[in-house]
């Protein structure tokens, strides 16, 4: 790997700036590259690299044409420090469609020489939400794919939001967990501010605030619940930005199954172990009926005075023990020579690495 | 839908929201408050229209503080029509804005497309095709408020009954010089026409 880019000037930064990108090229032919440094007009390999001054973080290309004959191997690393913090990040405008010509050029080339980005985790998921006498109990499955591949057999769906609030995030798992702790981070700025517990009204308000700026592009289903001073309250928020304020919700690829459950069963002020017995029902209904759901329960209750996260409430995939052994007795193979090489090893160094598990 | 009347307007709306072939709400309010003497009735992308709503409700709510009284049915519809033209192109959403004021009583204002027109009477919406020839028929000029009740429960169960994306129960608000009266009408309560056999 050269770093001929940087030395060439191409992608070196001014030092001012706190953010370095280093463009590493492999295999290289020097004739399409000098020819791109002759004639910066016609195809140049790095078009321009820039960055942005305000928020110091990241450098952004914003072509790479690699002509047919390299093979370009383009490795973009960034390297910055984060820039003061703003507190609660406000909005500025409409969607920013700065990368979008960037990505669509990336795509192609890479697709051109045979490599695939990688798809979006999405969560298939089956998610959902009802309230009770005392509050609200959130449940969801555990299964997130990747395609036609589970990509994580356990991960958590419920967010935390503030200390009464939580939410169960269907649809892109970056989406989901990015715009959960975007809003549970102002949502705490917001209740610093105003000195008291914060309302789950404000929470939905914010939520679909920010998915409608995006225009549905930010992939995020969301199933918010939680008790305020004004009592328990539940919101579906749609990627859109459409919100329902219901007694049951459901969402995701699993939410028909679950919501078949739930309207066959709900009452209105159920018991606690009732309304965890509903939700775990329609959970497993989602797990067992839907593809893009699946592995364990979890379930979030939340009261006025306590929350109970109950992460798994029921392992209802466990992985069975085999029941035969398949291997295979000593002198099934029949051996016909052995001969044994020592091999002199000597210990020249011993390190120990600490790992910071914080 | 809605309708005005002698004193004041009745408004009307279905309660299905539905995410492809899949009903997600099937009680949702759609009439929406903007102040206290005026609603609005929401129809097309649910995000859109509820967008639109919210952002009315602040800026009329500011413009009622500053004139220092209820604002006028036109001064809604404004805002409304300035925000759908502004973005016809990216949003899909229609809202008839209906309310009372002191200066002309009962009004009706359609902004589909951006535009601001008083009318007698609207209607909006998927179902709203198929009821057109309806409300022409049965609209009579100076009916009382009942009167005006039951033809707007009957063109909201008629198109509920005919169009896939309407359907759940009645909400209908009055709006008059004393206030709003709500009703419900659930779905074994509504007005029953010819269906093939039942």
């Amino acid at each position: 790997m050269e770093t001929l880019i940087m030395r060439q000037g191409f992608g070196v930064l001014p030092a001012q700036t706190e953010t370095l990108a280093v463009l590493q090229v492999k295999r290289l032919p020097l004739r399409s590259y000098n020819e791109a440094s002759r004639d910066p007009k016609s195809t140049p390999l790095l078009r321009r690299c820039s960055t942005d001054p305000g928020s110091g973080r990241v450098a952004r290309t914003s072509g790479i044409a690699g002509s047919s004959d390299a093979s370009v191997h383009v490795k973009l690393i960034v390297r910055g420090k984060m820039a003061s913090l703003s507190v609660c990040q406000q909005s500025c405008g409409g969607f920013s469609f700065e990368n979008c010509k960037r990505n669509a050029l990336l795509e192609s080339e890479f697709s051109k020489q045979g490599h695939y980005l990688p798809s979006a985790r999405k969560t298939g998921t089956t998610i959902c939400g009802v309230v009770y006498k005392d509050g609200v109990v959130l449940g969801a499955d555990t299964r997130a794919t990747e395609g036609m591949v589970v990509a994580d057999k356990n991960c958590a769906k419920i967010h935390y939001i503030s200390p009464n609030i939580y939410c169960c995030g269907a649809g892109t798992a970056a989406d989901t967990e990015m715009t959960t702790q975007l809003i549970s981070s102002n949502l705490e700025l917001h209740s610093l501010s105003t000195g008291r517990l914060p309302r789950v009204a404000t929470a939905n308000r914010m939520l679909k605030q920010m998915l409608f700026r995006y225009q549905g592009y930010i992939g995020a289903a969301l199933v918010l619940g939680g008790v305020d001073c004004t009592g328990p309250h539940l919101y579906s928020i749609y990627p859109h930005g459409s919100t329902d304020k219901l007694p049951y919700v459901t969402m995701g690829s699993g939410s028909l199954a679950a919501m078949a459950v739930f309207e066959d069963r709900y009452k209105e002020d159920m018991e606690e172990e009732e309304a965890k017995q509903l939700v775990r029902d329609a959970i497993a209904a989602g797990i067992f009926n839907d593809l893009g759901s699946g592995s364990n329960v979890d379930l979030c209750v939340i009261t006025k005075n306590k929350i109970d996260y109950l992460r798994p409430h029921d392992l209802a995939n466990k992985k069975g023990v085999r029941s035969g052994s398949y291997k295979y007795k000593r002198g099934t193979t029949g051996v016909v020579t052995k001969s044994v090489t020592q091999l002199d090893l000597e210990v020249i160094d011993e390190v120990v690495q600490t790992m910071d598990t914080s | 839908m809605a309708v005005e009347f002698e004193g004041g307007v009745v408004i009307g709306s279905d309660s299905r929201v539905s995410a492809g072939q899949s009903v997600v709400n099937r009680v949702m309010n759609k009439l929406s408050r903007l102040h206290d003497n005026v609603f609005c009735a929401l129809s097309g992308s649910a995000a859109d229209a509820q967008a639109v709503a919210d952002v009315v409700d602040y800026q009329l709510d500011l413009h009622s503080i500053d004139m220092g009284g209820l604002p006028l049915v036109k001064a809604a519809a404004n805002m409304v029509k300035d925000i759908s033209y502004k973005y016809k192109e990216e949003m899909v959403a229609h809202l008839i804005v209906a309310g009372w004021d002191k200066s002309k009583g009962g009004q009706v204002y359609g902004t589909l497309g951006g535009m601001l027109i008083r009318q007698p009477f609207a209607v909006g919406g998927s179902g709203s095709t198929y009821i057109y020839g309806y409300v022409d028929s049965a609209y009579k000029k100076n009916m009382t408020k009942d009167d005006c009740h039951k033809f707007v429960a009957n063109a909201l169960s008629l198109a509920m009954n005919r169009d896939g994306s309407s359907g759940g129960v009645i909400y209908m608000v009055t709006i008059t010089e004393k206030g709003t009266e709500d009703k419900v009408i659930l779905g074994n309560e509504l007005p029953q026409f010819f269906d093939d056999g039942l």
